[in-house]
């Protein structure tokens, strides 16, 4: 309670909240709050979340996002939704498939440790097509590892982490302000695929404080419209539709021969429509010599230090993904024939593998590694950088 | 010769029984002698009884009631092994007028479950635990289960449950009464009509708290199992007399209505 007396009184407009009850669309700031706000990561997640007309919270403490649930248990009851601190984060995930199964905007947040608690869960809510959000300001690892900035878990997020035949949706948020952007996205995102759908952020977007424009992006659908995406499907009591309805079941057991099959197609079909879904974003790639890949907060510190480097007359360009899964593979692809690629990540080599698929070889990968916990500064990617110029 | 047409009422008859609509028609999986069927058939009727099937919600669990949600005439739910109560937790947050309940087995929720079962029993969620015991896990092939009985044998036990080393059963109700948030909890068995009419009631009690807002509704059903027991179902049901009943006394432990 101390931070969030903090936020109350140092951050315009918090506490009084100043969101209107909803009037057809979004909540939107009323007069008395400014739409530009100071936050942390994990604060303009929250305020996205509610924004964005979450109803169910579970979560349980872990840092570095315990900003995310602390807000939201004063926040989501203020907007008439409902928040749980849950008894492990086994228990969150599996009220995230109750909620989620109800059609209902939901979400968990946790980091690294955490969300490999909740991976049992994440697979079942994939076989069962449930939408619902997961939040991961992770941290580095393995086991307990530390507090500090890791990008460790590219392959958690997106290589499905979970048993079985599964893939999340995962967005890599680099600022703040994506932060907030990206709970509405993400939500959109779990509910047109009613599919698990996950924010991979680290220490750094999570506890970096820096000015939010707390508005809904363009086109940003509301809660109504995302409920109404699932009406068909969603378990609710069979009366609700009527007094002769037939019940419904969501389930992700198949035993008979050939079901499974049959149902793992129809995830297949719809993994290959995600693929639609890839998000990136490109600075001076066009006539570049070397495109330097990297996402999250180090796509920040990378584009940093392109800006620092010393006149050769060579051109080096960026490239950060914004989506992980789908992984803008097509667009990599593209650039690939005449330019040589860097690849810098947070961890011992995760992102790389993904690019040098997409690149298949066409052009030179390198790869530079920066170690969990680090917080390193601009300067330290200039070197790499000059390096792979060659 | 007698055939089943011969024996139906005839003329102005009216007929004494039927099968409950919340109850599918569908023919079981179960063992002959198992006491799911039973189960069901209480619970359905409390549903049926209370008018709330359209808007019940099942979260199913994993072990032999696995299927559970081809029997009951309602919207179904599919939770991971254990973790029925707390995927009940989010669908009543979601759906704060819905009758929302678990069934589930000893292994789900008094093995792998019990963090979730105690702590949503905990916060008073407003749903009901149907919870069969049957000291063995019977889905996977017979092995020990929390509540199997000191000396009984499994295929993880073969000298029987030794208490030294795999310690003794764990009496759920009487935990699940030292909860604050439980405003219900009860032991019934079902291997006598007697038993079973105190069942019903035991069982309507538990969903009765929830509707009412008071609380966490428990019901421990004590049932048979003759596959697992390697018993033929009229041996199996002495022993929940014999053996079961002494270890786990029947009777309600918690009614916040009634303190």
């Amino acid at each position: 309670m101390y931070r969030l007396r903090l936020v109350r009184n140092h951050v315009p407009g918090y506490g009084h909240t100043g969101v209107q009850k909803r009037r057809g669309g979004h909540r939107m700031n009323t007069g008395r709050m400014p739409d530009r706000i100071l936050a942390k990561g994990n604060e303009a997640l929250a305020y996205g979340a509610v924004d964005a007309g979450l109803k169910c919270y579970f979560g349980y403490p872990i840092t570095p996002q315990n900003e995310i649930p602390e807000m939201l248990s004063a926040l989501l009851p203020e907007c008439g939704g409902s928040f749980v601190q849950a008894e492990s984060e086994v228990g969150a995930v599996n009220m995230l498939i109750g909620a989620g199964a109800c059609g209902v905007p939901a979400m968990v947040s946790s980091s690294s440790c955490g969300i490999s608690l909740m991976q049992e869960g994440i697979s079942y809510m994939a076989g069962s097509h449930i939408p619902g959000v997961i939040v991961n300001m992770a941290r580095g690892g393995p086991g307990l590892g530390d507090l500090g900035p890791s990008q460790g878990d590219y392959f958690q997020a997106v290589k499905g982490g979970g048993h079985g035949d599964h893939r999340n949706l995962v967005l890599a948020p680099a600022t703040a302000q994506e932060c907030y952007d990206f709970m509405f996205k993400a939500l959109t995102l779990a509910f047109v695929y009613r599919n698990p759908v996950m924010i991979l952020g680290d220490a750094v977007v999570a506890q970096l404080k820096e000015p939010v424009r707390r508005v809904p992006p363009a086109g940003a659908d509301t809660p109504e419209y995302l409920e109404s995406l699932v009406r068909d499907q969603r378990i609710e009591g069979y009366g609700a539709r009527g007094k002769a309805a037939a019940p419904r079941l969501l389930k992700s057991v198949y035993l008979a021969e050939g079901e499974l099959a049959g149902r793992n197609r129809l995830l297949q079909k719809k993994y290959a429509e995600m693929r639609g879904e890839a998000l990136f974003e490109c600075e001076d790639v066009d006539d570049a010599d070397l495109v330097v890949i990297a996402f999250g907060s180090i796509g920040r510190i990378a584009r940093s230090a392109i800006r620092r480097l010393p006149g050769t007359g060579r051109k080096v360009g960026l490239f950060r993904p914004i989506t992980l899964y789908p992984f803008p593979e097509e667009a990599l692809r593209k650039l690939a024939p005449s330019r040589r690629f860097l690849v810098v990540e947070q961890n011992i080599g995760q992102m790389v593998e993904d690019v040098r698929l997409a690149v298949n070889g066409a052009s030179p990968v390198y790869w530079h590694g920066v170690m969990p916990g680090l917080f390193i500064g601009a300067d330290e990617l200039v070197e790499p950088i000059l390096r792979a110029l060659g | 010769m007698a055939s089943a047409k011969n024996l139906r009422p005839q003329g102005a008859e009216k007929p004494v029984f039927d099968i409950n609509p919340v109850l599918s028609e569908r023919v079981t999986h179960y063992c002959p002698g198992c006491h799911h069927g039973i189960a069901h058939r209480l619970v359905s009727e409390v549903l049926h009884e209370l008018g709330a099937a359209d808007k019940a919600i099942l979260v199913t669990s994993v072990g032999c009631a696995a299927f559970a949600y081809d029997y009951f005439n309602v919207d179904c739910l599919e939770a991971p092994h254990g973790r029925a109560c707390a995927v009940a937790t989010g669908v009543r947050r979601a759906r704060p007028e819905a009758v929302v309940f678990t069934y589930q087995g000893d292994g789900d929720m008094a093995a792998i479950g019990t963090a979730e079962s105690l702590h949503a029993a905990n916060r008073g969620e407003k749903i009901t635990a149907v919870f069969i015991n049957n000291t063995v896990y019977g889905m996977t092939g017979g092995q020990m289960a929390p509540t199997t009985l000191v000396g009984q044998k499994t295929t993880t036990t073969l000298q029987g449950r030794n208490f030294h080393s795999e310690g003794g059963p764990i009496r759920l109700a009487e935990i699940m009464a030292q909860l604050q948030g439980v405003a219900y909890a009860a032991r019934c068995a079902l291997d006598s009509v007697k038993h079973v009419k105190a069942a019903k009631k035991a069982v309507r009690r538990a969903f009765d708290v929830q509707i009412a807002g008071l609380g966490f509704g428990f019901v421990e059903l004590l049932s048979g199992c003759p596959t697992n027991w390697h018993m033929d179902p009229v041996a199996a049901n002495k022993r929940i007399a014999t053996d079961m009943i002494p270890v786990f006394p029947l009777g309600v432990f918690r009614d916040v209505e009634g303190e």
